[in-house]
């Protein structure tokens, strides 16, 4: 199946999917350590599904995220340093250190938005279709979301919408098997996300998520089909969630999940498995080396950039309440 | 001036704005029908296309929050609930989302839309199509909550909201919908946030939002047969409310009655009294009455529905408490 993907595609997104790892590992470290003090919701393990839908993407396109989207952020090309500036709470954050790590924007590459409030930004990604097609240009609107988010009322009413008006938007459901705590069959009578697409006239498939490769196939599918006119799809990503819900914390110290459960997902690391098809597409060892490093000294350089940068003004507490002309970038 | 009905002004805003900016579009349930909206949008949907006057889904809180993506995608929505009552269902993507969307990405990005939305009540249609619900909306930072009075701000006040930048809640009110006035042809906007003086006066400042506008100018022209010199000051926006204009006028007259047909606690009428009460205090010559609903839903039944809602009889009997007569 690999060999159907460049090279050179799937080494961008090997990179892609080790600089969220990396950044979020250190984003841990810093959160053990006390440093960041937003509630981070770490997203290792689901890298795949970021990197393979955002390679299927202009960079004008939209994509709309929740609590855990630093790798959306990064994916689509969202600029590192401004989000770790955010999470140290810092002026120059991605959101001027009003936001922090639940509120990421990034609007000059098609970030409008990631929000915490569970499928929030589903609508409002089907709006943003609804503008795209309005305007005859030519974007797509990606949401992403949790499978917690399949449970609101909200995810029903958007795909129907979007399949009622075939706007182009693809929904991305990042099905890690838990919401907060609650794994998916103690809140859902069946395991069928991907099943809504029927119900609501639109194409749900299910994808193995932890293989950018599937994932960007399928993205790409639905992505030429959204730009033909032809209407919304949904992916179901199936993936799994090695930290906590929220914070640094590997879920076992909790007792959410049990330990053979995770085990067998460690072997399905989306990254390690990246790094086997380069590997088998000729890759040289000591190339894939050289990345980790760059990537690890690109982070390095964010955290001193971010414990350099100053904080927002005090005097400036009442900014942006309401938004006035020439702000806008 | 060519006069206009309410719900014409209200039609003729929409229509010259959609005609002049491709960023227009209005969505929501009943923009096709003959009666939801009565005569406000009145065939929009024949002259600006289906595309552009979309008869939604019953999805009150979805479509609402594509209104939303849509406004910070560069649109300038207009997304109509016809009953306030319904409105409720779709409090995330105005209170959470539109509200803070400024704020929370540090002025980078914002949510331009307009929320319409109609008090729609009386005619025995009891507690769930009844609910003036400004003051919830009001309490929110970084929304803008008009209520025009008058078919001349019924326009002006609704192409000041789509031009405005930030989310603005326009509430209008099916009583008002017959009301007439001069309306200017042209498009033109009366500035948020500006309360308009209807008539001048010494004796005491009665301030009045939406549909209390209409019934307190009748109640100042009954005062002035019985020898009151009232100034009335209609609020026009409630978020932001002119305090310089109430205010100015409390330091004249020291007497201020606040009429909103909306529950007692906790309302417009509540915030505009506690403000007057810790900036102008010392010009009060007497308490800050207040004339609202009693806190208690809707009623059905025609007899009770008289007793529940306001009419000119409590403007004036306030009134007249207040000067000792």
């Amino acid at each position: 199946m690999e060999r159907d993907v460049p090279i050179d595609l799937l080494h961008g997104m090997y990179v892609s999917m080790l600089r969220i790892r990396l950044f979020e590992e250190r984003a841990a470290e810093l959160v053990d350590a006390g440093e960041i003090k937003t509630p981070c919701h770490l997203y290792i393990g689901q890298e795949a599904i970021a990197v393979g839908v955002c390679a299927a993407l202009e960079r004008d396109d939209y994509v709309w995220g929740g609590h855990r989207s630093h790798g959306h952020y990064l994916a689509k090309g969202g600029d590192l340093r401004a989000m770790m500036a955010e999470l140290h709470g810092k002026a120059t954050g991605c959101s001027k250190g009003r936001g922090g790590s639940m509120h990421l924007v990034a609007p000059e590459v098609g970030i409008l938005g990631t929000v915490p409030l569970v499928a929030a930004t589903i609508p409002m990604a089907v709006g943003a279709a609804l503008a795209t097609q309005l305007r005859r240009d030519a974007r797509v609107s990606v949401s992403f979301f949790g499978d917690g988010a399949t449970e609101e009322g909200h995810f029903h009413e958007s795909l129907n919408i979007a399949s009622v008006y075939r706007l182009p938007v693809l929904f991305v459901c990042e099905n890690n098997l838990y919401s907060s705590h609650m794994q998916l069959l103690e809140r859902r009578a069946c395991d069928n996300i991907d099943r809504a697409g029927e119900a609501h006239g639109l194409p749900g498939v299910r994808v193995d998520g932890n293989d950018v490769v599937a994932v960007y196939r399928a993205a790409v599918v639905a992505v030429e089909r959204a730009r033909r006119g032809e209407g919304p799809a949904l992916l179901e990503c199936r993936t799994y969630r090695w930290r906590g819900h929220v914070g640094a914390s590997w879920d076992m110290d909790v007792g959410v999940k049990r330990r053979d459960e995770f085990k067998d997902w460690l072997s399905k690391d989306p990254i390690a498995r990246a790094g086997q098809q380069l590997r088998a597409l000729g890759a040289e060892e000591l190339e894939l080396d050289r990345v980790v490093h760059h990537v690890r000294r690109e982070v390095d350089e964010a955290v001193t950039f971010a414990r350099e940068s100053p904080y927002p003004a005090v005097s400036g507490l009442l900014e942006h309440v309401y938004w006035t002309d020439g702000e806008r970038r | 001036m060519r006069t206009l009905t309410y719900a014409q002004a209200i039609r003729e805003a929409h229509a010259q704005l959609l005609r002049t900016d491709s960023r227009v579009f209005v969505i929501g349930q009943g923009l096709w029908s003959p009666w939801y909206a009565g005569t406000s949008l009145q065939g929009l949907d024949k002259e600006f296309g289906r595309g552009r006057i979309i008869d939604s889904p019953v999805s009150e809180n979805a479509i609402t929050g594509a209104a939303v993506g849509a406004a910070i995608a560069g649109m300038r929505p207009i997304v109509f609930h016809p009953r306030m009552d319904f409105m409720l269902l779709a409090v995330d993507p105005i209170v959470n989302q539109a509200a803070n969307w400024s704020y929370m990405f540090g002025g980078q990005v914002s949510a331009p839309v307009v929320i319409r939305t109609t008090i729609n009540r009386g005619g025995e249609q009891a507690a769930q199509h009844s609910q003036a619900l400004q003051a919830i909306f009001m309490h929110i930072p970084g929304l803008k909550v008009v209520m025009p009075s008058t078919p001349y701000d019924a326009k002006g006040l609704l192409i000041a909201a789509v031009s405005d930048g930030n989310p603005v809640l326009y509430i209008d009110d099916r009583w008002l919908y017959g009301e007439v006035c001069g309306v200017p042809e042209e498009l033109y906007r009366v500035p948020i946030g500006k309360a308009a003086v209807r008539r001048g006066g010494k004796d005491i400042t009665i301030v009045a939002t939406s549909s209390m506008a209409a019934v307190a100018a009748q109640a100042v022209r009954a005062l002035e047969e019985r020898g009151v010199d009232a100034e009335l000051i209609d609020l026009r926006s409630v978020k932001p409310w002119d305090r310089e204009a109430v205010y100015s006028s409390v330091r004249k007259t020291g007497r201020l009655v606040v009429a909103d047909a909306a529950w007692h606690t906790c309302g417009v009428a509540a915030e505009i009294a506690a403000s007057v009460a810790g900036d102008v205090f010392d010009a009060l010559k007497a308490p800050v009455a207040r004339v609202c609903l009693p806190d208690a839903p809707a009623p059905m039944s025609a007899p009770l529905e008289r007793a529940y809602y306001l009419g000119v009889d409590d403007i004036i009997s306030a009134v007249e408490k207040l000067l000792g007569q």
